[in-house]
């Protein structure tokens, strides 16, 4: 167990590097962003001290072994934009993000799965039918319009909740909503599927012919069963809830880790790209990494695998 | 039954969207890209605009219109170079297997390990906007799904009897791959095809809509999008027809990539 913990830990590192590695190279191939940060009318002569002073004249392998020198140690450099550590602007804003994706993770969980399990107990009736026409739209409307339409309805209409940015309760509403409302989509229908998969199976005729309570046979011999396949896919989904929050934390002004990306990435301030790119996968593995252990626990036949 | 039904709702869907790219100019009531003042922000319904203009005053029928000819192209476009690049790939690392097979599929791994939307987005806002670079940014993000896929199916197709068999026969590894490899492993490529196909659409129209990707005044679902957020409190309409268009043929292709599988994978029906 703890062998494998520690292989995993390793490829982190690993992801975390290429990425970075990679990130690092298609930025430098982009254009150095030094005209973008300067006034127009600049001499030729302050140009080039500028660019000598933040280390774009050197041969690009210098370039990158210092960068990375200075990624072992968590420093990214200043932001272009806003003069400050990157590293610390990301981290800053990392924990936005993460109440608006544990929410939306909550939501999903909470809606997703009684959907599915009721769906697949009374197959082919309304409660299948609504619940799965749901999902499937749930699943083809794009998020970022949907949360255009709810701030139409919500805030521009009904004047019910605020259009962006944060503070009470009532900013959390919408774009819980929408980060939430893709992912639970996909796990309703996964649900379903993988519960009435194990339906048919014939330990559940035996526990019904031993005369169990229906709730029991749903809730101890199904759902423990059909978990398998659900928590896989809820994993990787988990981790594209970051990618989600790139897209939501836009629509919404949300001060997170994702609209601080979109604007670095508008702006050219590669040190905070870099320093999100950074972040971003180290939580997105380690997310990963959690999952397969929260695997093993519920299914101890894939613990040794 | 219900499987059918959902599977002609989505051609429907999907068809509407296919006639409206291919038969754009002659659908369109006007030109996409020409606005008149005079007729700025007409809600729907008003005489000759029958969805309104936008804040140029330009056609939103016609530009939703035009739009479908944009989003299906970027769509084909990535889906053709994401597969054959993808599966010709998986294809190699899982007939020849060995260290460049491993390593191969370890950098799929690495780029796995990273949010699809978020990778094209990052490579869009280096390589530069516009049609081409969307389609290079999509496909850069997307190929390593088909990889994954094909070399799986091919690890188990390279056991079977008639591989072996024509292994015996002395035919060549190419024609072995090409002639008898490939056409067992093609349902599965078309499957993961259709099934990635609204994603590369939505991600496409998700990335013009962030200020990447593809830029005004070219009508696409993604930028109308992103431009209608300023006339939320006045023009309505400039945000739900784009968005309802791009939601619907998602949908339509949803319904027939699910269709699609359980015809030709019988096994995956639930």
């Amino acid at each position: 167990m703890r062998a494998y913990v520690l292989s995993r830990l390793g490829q982190t590192v690993l992801v975390v590097f290429l990425s970075l590695t990679a990130v690092f190279f298609l930025a430098r191939l982009g254009g150095d962003p030094v005209l973008l940060f300067l006034p127009m009318d600049i001499q030729a002569k302050d140009l080039n001290e500028f660019r000598e002073r933040l280390g774009f004249n050197d041969p690009l392998p210098v370039q990158y072994g210092r960068f990375m020198a200075g990624a072992i140690r968590g420093d990214f450099g200043e932001s272009l934009r806003y003069k400050q550590d990157a590293l610390g602007l990301v981290l800053e804003r990392l924990p936005a993000t993460l109440r608006l994706g544990g929410l939306a993770l909550l939501l999903t969980f909470c809606l997703a799965i009684p959907v599915g399990v009721i769906s697949a107990m009374r197959r082919g009736s309304v409660w299948d039918y609504v619940g799965m026409g749901g999902a499937v739209l749930g699943q083809a409307i794009p998020g970022f319009w949907l949360g255009l339409m709810l701030i139409y309805f919500f805030s521009v209409r009904l004047g019910w909740l605020p259009t962006g940015g944060t503070g009470g309760l009532t900013h959390y509403v919408m774009p819980v909503l929408v980060l939430a409302s893709f992912y639970a989509a996909r796990i309703a229908r996964l649900t379903r599927s993988s519960v009435l998969d194990i339906l048919g199976e014939d330990f559940i005729l035996t526990a019904r012919a031993k005369g169990l309570a229906e709730l029991v046979v749903v809730a101890k011999h199904t759902l423990k069963n059909a978990a398998i396949p659900i928590v896989t896919l809820a994993g990787l989904e988990t981790g594209q809830l970051l990618g989600g929050a790139v897209i939501t934390e836009t629509i919404f002004a949300w001060p997170g880790v994702g609209r601080l990306t979109v604007q670095a990435l508008l702006n050219r301030d590669f040190p905070v790209v870099l320093a999100a790119v950074f972040v971003i996968s180290l939580t997105y593995t380690l997310i990963n990494l959690l999952v397969d252990l929260i695997y093993g626990w519920i299914d101890p036949r894939t613990s040794r695998a | 039954m219900r499987r059918n039904a959902l599977g002609i709702l989505g051609m429907v869907l999907a068809g509407t969207a296919i006639v409206a790219a291919l038969a754009a100019p002659l659908l369109a009531p006007h030109d996409p890209l020409v606005g008149d003042f005079a007729q700025s922000l007409k809600p729907p319904g008003t005489a000759g605009h029958p969805w309104g203009t936008d804040q140029l005053g330009r056609d939103l029928l016609s530009r939703v219109i035009y739009g479908a000819r944009i989003a299906l192209f970027i769509g084909i476009c990535v889906v053709c170079l994401t597969a054959v690049v993808g599966g010709l790939l998986g294809l190699v690392a899982g007939y020849f297997g060995g260290w460049p097979g491993t390593v191969l599929m370890r950098l799929v791994d690495v780029q796995l390990s990273f949010p699809f939307i978020f990778l094209a987005l990052t490579i869009n806002a280096i390589v530069g906007l516009g049609l081409r670079n969307i389609i290079i940014s999509l496909a850069a993000a997307g190929w390593v799904v088909y990889a994954r896929v094909v070399r799986g199916e091919v690890l188990s197709v390279k056991q079977r009897e008639y591989v072996q068999a024509a292994a015996a026969l002395g035919l060549g590894r190419g024609r072995i791959l090409f002639r008898h490899v490939l056409p067992n492993v093609l349902p599965s490529i078309l499957v993961v095809a259709s099934l990635q196909f609204s994603q590369f659409i939505v991600a496409e129209a998700a990335i013009s809509f962030l200020g990447f990707g593809v830029q005004p005044p070219t009508p696409a679902w993604g930028s109308m999008l992103s431009e209608s957020r300023d006339f939320l409190y006045v023009a309505w309409w400039l945000a739900a027809f784009p968005g309802a268009a791009l939601a619907l043929t998602a949908l339509g292709i949803n319904l027939v990539g699910d269709w699609l599988r359980d015809v030709l994978d019988p096994k995956s029906r639930a």
